[in-house]
């Protein structure tokens, strides 16, 4: 629900991950009338980690005076601020999606998405993992047009440098 | 390929519906079975082919898009990329799939979901029946590739289901910024 109810609010909350953790954040939210609008949670790999946006009549310091009990036992990390309604900026890409394997070592993601930056790219989702001695990457991104041909050599050639494995493919979506 | 016995024209001159977009609840109802002679479901039909014609980059549309819950979709898939085979422009009632299988991923949007996209494993060969608007002739297509994601995509509307209702995963799901 986009809106004019309040202002808009992002919220984090950290943590080892135990079953109820999104119940009890989203309850705490629900009760003081917050709205949860765009959210992300997933688990990193001990912690359970949650980013998300409400939209609240209440204030940051209420909410996350709200959120306290949570954090009480010092397992939960919360943090409440106030965020402007501003729209992300609109670069007109085409959505593209790359993916990067290999052995781990240090910097891979600050090369990889330095070079997507310094071609115009927008990154709009990112993951990583690392399991075993194997490291992933895959990635959201958004290129200006006529920039993914150049883009895949320049990546081609940070791969290569860095010894993994990089693809950079179209991911636009059919209309049905 | 074309389907036997179907001839579009029959249908007449429909006139283009608005397209209803999610949450409406109608998105979200199993339609009724109809009678493919009812000259209501034939002008629905040619209604269906006039609003996809006048929707760019629509390669398909069902009755509970435009607001009306009955087993009636259009499908159109020539020229796509993707697509295989092929079957032209058809209308099809109380369509059902009776075979599916190489099943893969896609990326699939929706012109009821107007703002997002989504990953949604379809089955890349499938054998459809139905029945033929105008003439009520029960027809079966095997088809492939594109044209079966289009069915499938079509045939759920009908049950009413959304892509969303079949996303691949808590990721699977993108803000759409990109219009054709
Ligand atoms: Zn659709």
């Amino acid at each position: 629900m986009t809106d004019v109810h309040g202002a808009e609010l992002a919220v984090t909350v950290i943590g080892p991950d135990r079953t109820g953790i999104v119940a009890d954040v989203a309850e705490a939210l629900a009760r003081l009338g917050a709205n949860l609008t765009d959210s992300t949670m997933t688990r990193l790999r001990g912690h359970f980690a949650m980013t998300l946006i409400c939209t609240a009549q209440a204030s940051a310091t209420e909410v996350e005076a709200a959120l306290l009990p949570l954090s009480a036992d010092g397992q939960l990390l919360v943090t409440v601020r106030d965020v402007g309604p501003d729209e992300p900026p609109h670069n007109g890409g085409l959505p593209y999606l790359l993916s990067v394997h290999g052995a781990d070592r240090l910097g891979i993601v600050a090369a990889v998405t330095r070079v997507v930056a310094d071609a115009g790219g927008n990154v709009t989702d990112l993951s990583t993992r690392l399991v075993g001695p194997l490291y992933l990457l895959v990635a959201e991104v958004d290129l200006p047009e006529g920039v993914p041909g150049e883009l895949t050599k320049r990546l081609a050639h940070v791969a290569d440098e860095l010894g993994v494995e990089v693809n950079l493919r179209p991911a636009g979506a059919d209309v049905l | 390929m074309s389907i036997e016995g179907w001839d579009i024209t029959a249908l007449g001159t429909g006139r283009a519906l608005p397209v209803v977009t999610a949450p409406e609840p109608v998105l979200s109802r199993v339609g009724e079975p109809v009678d493919p002679t009812d000259p209501q479901i034939v002008a629905l039909a040619a209604d269906l082919v006039a609003t996809m014609a006048v929707s760019p980059g629509c390669v398909g549309l069902a009755a509970p898009q435009v607001g009306v819950s009955v087993q009636l979709f259009a499908v159109d898939v020539t020229g796509h990329p993707k697509a295989a085979t092929l079957h032209g422009a058809f209308v099809l009632a109380n369509a059902v799939i009776v075979e599916a299988s190489r099943w893969r991923p896609g990326r699939e949007g929706c012109m009821s979901v107007p703002d997002l996209t989504g990953d949604v494993k379809r089955a890349g060969r499938i054998v459809v029946t139905g029945e033929l608007p105008g003439s009520g002739r029960k027809v079966t297509i095997t088809t492939d590739a594109f044209e079966a994601r289009a069915l499938q995509h079509e045939i759920d509307h009908c049950n009413g289901l959304l892509f969303l209702d079949k996303v691949s995963g808590a990721h699977a799901i993108y803000q759409r910024k990109v219009y054709l």
